[in-house]
């Protein structure tokens, strides 16, 4: 099942805090790997933690993991990722004249990765 | 305690564009390492215990270990000899560097742009149409009765932020937090929500509808209530928060990425610079964006006052243009135009677009780190360097612009981001000033001198 | 580069010394000017030029943290006016707020070799240091915003004089300042305080403080006449730009007594007429008042016509100002310092206001008896650029070009003024007077201004010519200290000019009773205050005077 959903990368301390032991270390590459998800929308896609999603759009793709987030605290529809590699993956190279990528609120494809 | 240790006072943290120079830090100075950083958040913790002395070769060329006059000739050669070389990064250095990388872009001719670009770069733009009504973060402290953060979650982006705007006691607000107002407007309930007195939830992509609306309303003119349907934020929240806005004393609108960097990015920047100056009318109301990396200020502070424009700054005509789209970074990669690149403290091969980070991988890049980062390792010319604030002196500007001296804690082996960079500069004029002719005694005394360039 | 040089056969402008023209020798050596030098010295011959001491500009906003952001404003000031690099000179850009190279240069291609800039808040006196560092050629300081600094204001209310005194002592030193700077004393607190109000009286008591500008100015000039800084308080009146204002202006003067007292940019201040309501000029009184008071000095702050752009550490005028056209506009408070607001501004020939402010500083400096003591400026970029002083040179010199001027702009502002009627003409020394040599003297540098042996070698060398703009718009030699810098008008040199600072005696123990206050209501470390030693590089303390 796939479903368009709005992606969010921002900062998180757990990123901040990886990001100073090196950005090639483990840590941090795990940190950034973690989607953040409404909880009524990982039920409705048959999602739990910990399973891995595809996120994708014309851009690119990438593989993380999904993590339940309270509805009141994350709408439906919207994701949430500290930044990385994964969220370069999709960020479109086009600033339209700003010199700034759209890096927040990207419009995103989100499917379940067949265990 | 172990025998050779050194306490630093009012040391300051560079982690984050707070700045906090209220560091204590506990030092081994045979272990070279902080082991303690008393006043530290979470990240300055973390900044301080691992900026650490790395085992690493200080200069490399193509992966391999190399001298550092080796590797800095082969710098001044890629740099001269390119025809459209980019400089990028600088946010996470010193002032001092700073001034040294405008140097070298101006002396080869090649584009300089900092991080700047993108985070704040839109309200940099904005700023340029709008203006800012603003202030340092002490009159903050002392006057702020109603605060607002927009887009940002400083909890986890700049956790002592609080220090400067919610929690302090000042000359006019006696009783601290209770004396203040705070409202958070985001699109999710961050970890910053605890802090808030007011939480409003805006729509993914509506931050700019919502700060035109709020612009009507403070003008006295009528929204409609579909607003609602909209930006998901009721009509009568938006009422009770004008109403708020135009009665406090002193109000203050921080913002973050969250405007800068989604849809509508300078406009949403825009839009919040003119909804406090509109408020003005009423009562004393300021903006101020809440920068992210340690010297981000400082760089467009130094890129300004060098040049006349903050940042995505050309010099291939001889002088400086700016123009964003054209000379940021992100678009100089993008459509394949940098034939070399020289990076400052900075890793735009883990967070740029796919495009651009491909681009990156074809041409010569030399770097200079104080870590090993995407961007140290696909570089033809790598060096290591030391840390700012922690081994190396210098200048930084917080995000409300003001400046502050660095106290650093241990010496590293390894030489600064300025040291290099004047190496390279010294280095590249002499080899422009060979290609282009000059005699004369002028010419060459100059290069010598410690004059402007 | 010669560490000596001979210019001979130039005619000499040296006010100083009483040299009016004559055609004399100027010998240089080691970056002095001496009496003489060996007859196998090599010369250069100066016949038909016109020889002056370097210009210094007593008033002008050239660095920190208000003219970054001016700079930053403002792309399309820059645009249409690049200043290319050359192969030992930075380039940069222009316009009213020149990126900091382009400011040194641009200066250096007038003939000025030192400049003060007038306002810089404790709070961003590194910031200002870092950017002079950065402003090639000319010598240059800076006067310190203390006219609204909350805890002196606290001492004055509590009559505790003595450390007042200590206290401005302090910051001057902590900050490597030149004098104190007042703005628009006692208007910081209700326009940052009481929703962006203003004081409009002298003698108008602050709720908070319960103390007046008044209180302040003569606390001001009392402490740095005792401190004996090189130059007395640098004032920018109460109710700047508002008609009526003269009265504000000569209550200030009085309120010096006969101690020193410096008035910035009086032109703005000498309208008559109600408040609200249209101007008049009071250029007669005022320039009358300063006629009869040799203890005041002032510069006339002239406006020229074209783009200008107003930055002031007076707040609440540059927002009364952004009323008029709602366009982009800067306001940046400095914690318990200062306030400063900026706009783009642009004076037009046809505006009643504009041709007012005009030609009241034109009958300023032509009302003036005594060229000592009413000086050159534009308040450079708020009445128009430096760029713009060898046109003002040629309105002052040449009285058929001045009625030329006079007939473009609107007729019914030049009726509230004496202009028309004024025939006088500047002559070649009574410039070398206002833009040099009394600037010099009412700073207290000795070593400027002046061409007698043991003076600084920072001297401008004109072709002589009939068109004074054009004459003044491109000196064929500039010298500083003793460096070729400019030759044949073309730049040769790059000079890094020095930092002039103050420095007086003060008891240290005052800091204990600043540290409370500044750990209550600053946000950063006291000890992370002000401009360490080691941020000056080349620097020159500037002997206390006893007045
Ligand atoms: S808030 Fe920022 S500057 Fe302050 S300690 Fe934390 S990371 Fe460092
Ligand atoms: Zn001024």
């Amino acid at each position: 099942m796939t479903e368009t959903m709005i992606l969010i990368p921002g900062r998180s301390s757990k990123q901040g805090t990886s990001l100073n032991k090196g950005k090639l270390k483990e840590e941090y590459i795990d940190v950034t790997s973690i989607l953040e998800m409404n909880m009524d929308d990982m039920t409705r896609l048959k999602l739990k933690d910990g399973d891995e999603v595809r996120i994708s759009n014309e851009i690119g793709s990438a593989v993380v993991r999904c993590k339940g987030r309270k509805p009141d605290d994350l709408p439906s529809g919207v994701l949430f990722i500290a930044y990385g590699p994964p969220s370069s993956e999709l960020m479109d190279g086009d600033t339209a004249g700003s010199g700034m990528p759209l890096s927040k609120h990207m419009q995103v494809k989100i499917e379940k990765v067949a265990a | 305690m172990a025998e050779n240790t050194r306490i630093v006072k009012n040391a300051t943290c560079t982690f984050c564009g707070c700045v906090c120079d209220d560091m204590e830090l506990t030092v081994d100075l045979d272990k070279k390492v902080i082991t303690k950083a008393k006043n530290a958040c979470v990240l300055g913790r973390a900044w301080f215990a691992e900026h650490q002395i790395d085992d690493r070769p200080v200069a490399m060329i193509d992966g391999k270990e190399a001298p550092l006059e080796e590797a800095i000739e082969e710098a001044a050669q890629v740099l001269v000899n390119a025809k459209f070389p980019i400089t990028y990064g600088l946010s996470d250095t010193t002032c001092e560097a700073q001034k040294q990388a405008v140097a070298i872009s101006d002396i080869i001719r090649g584009t300089i742009d900092t991080t700047t670009s993108v985070c704040h770069g839109p309200s940099g733009l904005a700023f340029q149409d709008i203006g800012e009504s603003t202030s340092t973060l002490g009159e903050v402290k002392n006057r702020a009765d109603l605060v607002i953060y927009w887009g940002g979650n400083p909890a986890e982006s700049h956790p002592r932020h609080f220090r400067y705007s919610v929690t302090p006691k000042g000359m006019f607000i006696p009783n601290g937090k209770k004396d203040r107002t705070v409202v958070m407007i985001d699109v999710r309930k961050t970890p910053s929500a605890p802090v808030a007195d007011i939480l409003i939830q805006v729509k993914p992509g509506k931050d700019f509808e919502l700060l035109w609306a709020l612009r009507a309303l403070v003008k006295g003119r009528k929204v409609d209530p579909q607003i609602q349907v909209m930006t998901g934020v009721p009509l009568e929240t938006m009422t009770d928060l004008v109403e708020r806005m135009k009665n406090c004393r002193f109000g203050v609108l921080f913002f973050g990425m969250g405007l800068t960097m989604t849809r509508g990015r300078h406009f949403n920047s825009g839009a919040l610079l003119a909804l406090a100056t509109d408020l003005n009318e009423f009562t004393h109301f300021v903006a101020k964006p809440v920068r992210g990396h340690g010297n981000v200020t400082g760089a467009d502070n130094v890129v300004s006052w060098q040049t006349g424009y903050p940042f995505g700054v050309n010099f291939s005509r001889g002088f400086p243009r700016f123009n964003p789209g054209e000379f940021t970074t992100v678009d100089t990669l993008t459509r394949g135009d940098a034939d070399a690149a020289l990076i400052i403290a900075s890793d735009p091969a883990s967070n740029f677009p796919k495009a651009a980070i491909e681009h990156l991988k074809k041409i010569p890049v030399i770097s200079l780190d104080t870590k090993e980062t995407s961007t140290s390792k696909l570089s033809h010319v790598a060096f290591a360097t030391s840390t700012y604030g922690i081994n190396t002196a210098g200048t930084v500007y917080r995000m409300d612009d003001v400046p502050i001296p660095l106290r650093p804690a241990f010496e590293s082996p390894y030489p600064g981001d300025e040291e290099i960079l004047f190496a390279i500069k010294k280095r590249v004029h002499e080899l422009i000033l060979s290609k282009c002719g000059a005699t004369g005694a002028t010419g060459e005394a100059r290069v010598a001198s410690k004059l402007m360039l | 580069m010669a560490s000596t040089l001979r210019f001979v056969n130039g005619r000499v402008y040296d006010p100083a010394n009483n040299i009016d023209g004559e055609v004399r020798d100027i010998c240089i050596k080691n970056g002095k000017v001496v009496d003489s030098l060996p007859d196998d010295t090599p010369s250069i011959d100066a016949s038909g030029m016109v020889i002056m001491p370097g210009g210094v500009d007593i008033h002008s906003h050239i660095a920190g943290p208000k003219v970054n952001l001016a700079r930053k404003l403002q792309p399309e000031d820059h645009r249409h006016d690049p200043h290319p690099g050359t192969n030992f000179t930075r380039s940069g850009s222009g316009g009213t707020v020149p990126s900091t190279f382009a400011t040194g240069y641009r200066y250096a291609t007038l003939g000025y070799t030192t400049v003060m800039e007038a306002a810089v808040t404790p709070i961003g006196a590194l910031h200002t240091v870092e950017e002079l560092h950065d402003t090639p050629v000319i010598d240059k300081g800076f006067y310190l915003l203390l006219g609204n600094n909350i805890y002196l204001q606290t001492l004055l209310k509590e009559g505790r004089h003595d450390e007042f005194k200590q206290a401005v002592g302090w910051w001057i030193n902590k900050t490597k300042a030149y004098t104190a700077k007042l703005v628009n004393p006692g208007g910081d607190e209700p326009w940052k305080g009481k929703r962006n109000s203003n004081v409009t009286d002298i003698d108008e008591k602050s709720d908070l403080l319960n103390i007046s500008p008044r209180d302040v100015i003569e606390a001001f000039v009392k402490t740095v006449n005792e401190l004996g800084l090189p130059h007395p308080p640098h004032i920018h009146c109460n109710n700047l730009g508002h008609s009526g204002n003269y009265k504000t202006t000569l209550e200030t003067m009085k309120t010096a007594g006969d101690l020193r007292m410096h008035l910035a940019h009086i032109q703005f201040h000498s309208y008559g007429g109600e408040p609200g309501k249209n101007p008049d000029s009071k250029a007669v009184e005022i320039a009358e008042y300063v006629n009869t008071h040799p203890n005041i000095t002032c510069d006339v702050g002239q406006v020229m016509f074209g783009k200008s752009t107003i930055m002031t550490a007076d707040a609440p005028l540059a927002y009364l100002l952004r009323g008029f056209k709602k366009g982009k506009w800067v306001n940046a408070d400095a914690e318990c310092e200062s306030g400063c607001g900026i706009l783009p501004f642009s004076y037009q020939e046809h505006v009643f206001t504009h041709a007012l402010q005009w030609a009241i500083g034109l009958e300023l400096f032509l009302l003036s008896e005594d060229p000592w003591r009413i000086m050159l400026s534009t308040d450079h970029p708020n009445g128009g650029s430096f760029m713009s002083y060898p046109k003002l040179i040629r309105l002052l010199m040449d009285k058929e070009f001045r009625k030329e001027e006079i007939g473009k702009v609107n007729q019914k502002a030049i009726a509230k003024t004496n202009l028309p009627s004024l025939d006088r003409e500047y002559t070649l020394n009574e410039i070398a007077i206002i833009s040099r040599a009394a600037p010099a003297r009412a700073l207290n540098l000795k070593h400027k201004g002046q061409l007698g042996p043991g003076a600084d070698a920072d001297i401008t060398i004109y072709d002589d010519q009939e068109d004074k703009e054009m004459m003044f718009n491109a000196p064929r030699y500039v010298i500083k200290s003793g460096e070729m810098v400019i030759e044949d008008h073309e730049f040769r040199n790059d000079y890094y000019g020095k930092i002039l600072h103050s420095a007086p005696e003060f008891d240290e123990e005052i800091s204990e009773d600043i540290r409370p206050f500044f750990e209550k209501y600053y946000s950063i470390e006291f000890e992370n205050y002000g401009v360490a030693d080691h941020y000056l590089h080349e620097h020159e303390i500037i002997p206390r005077v006893s007045s």
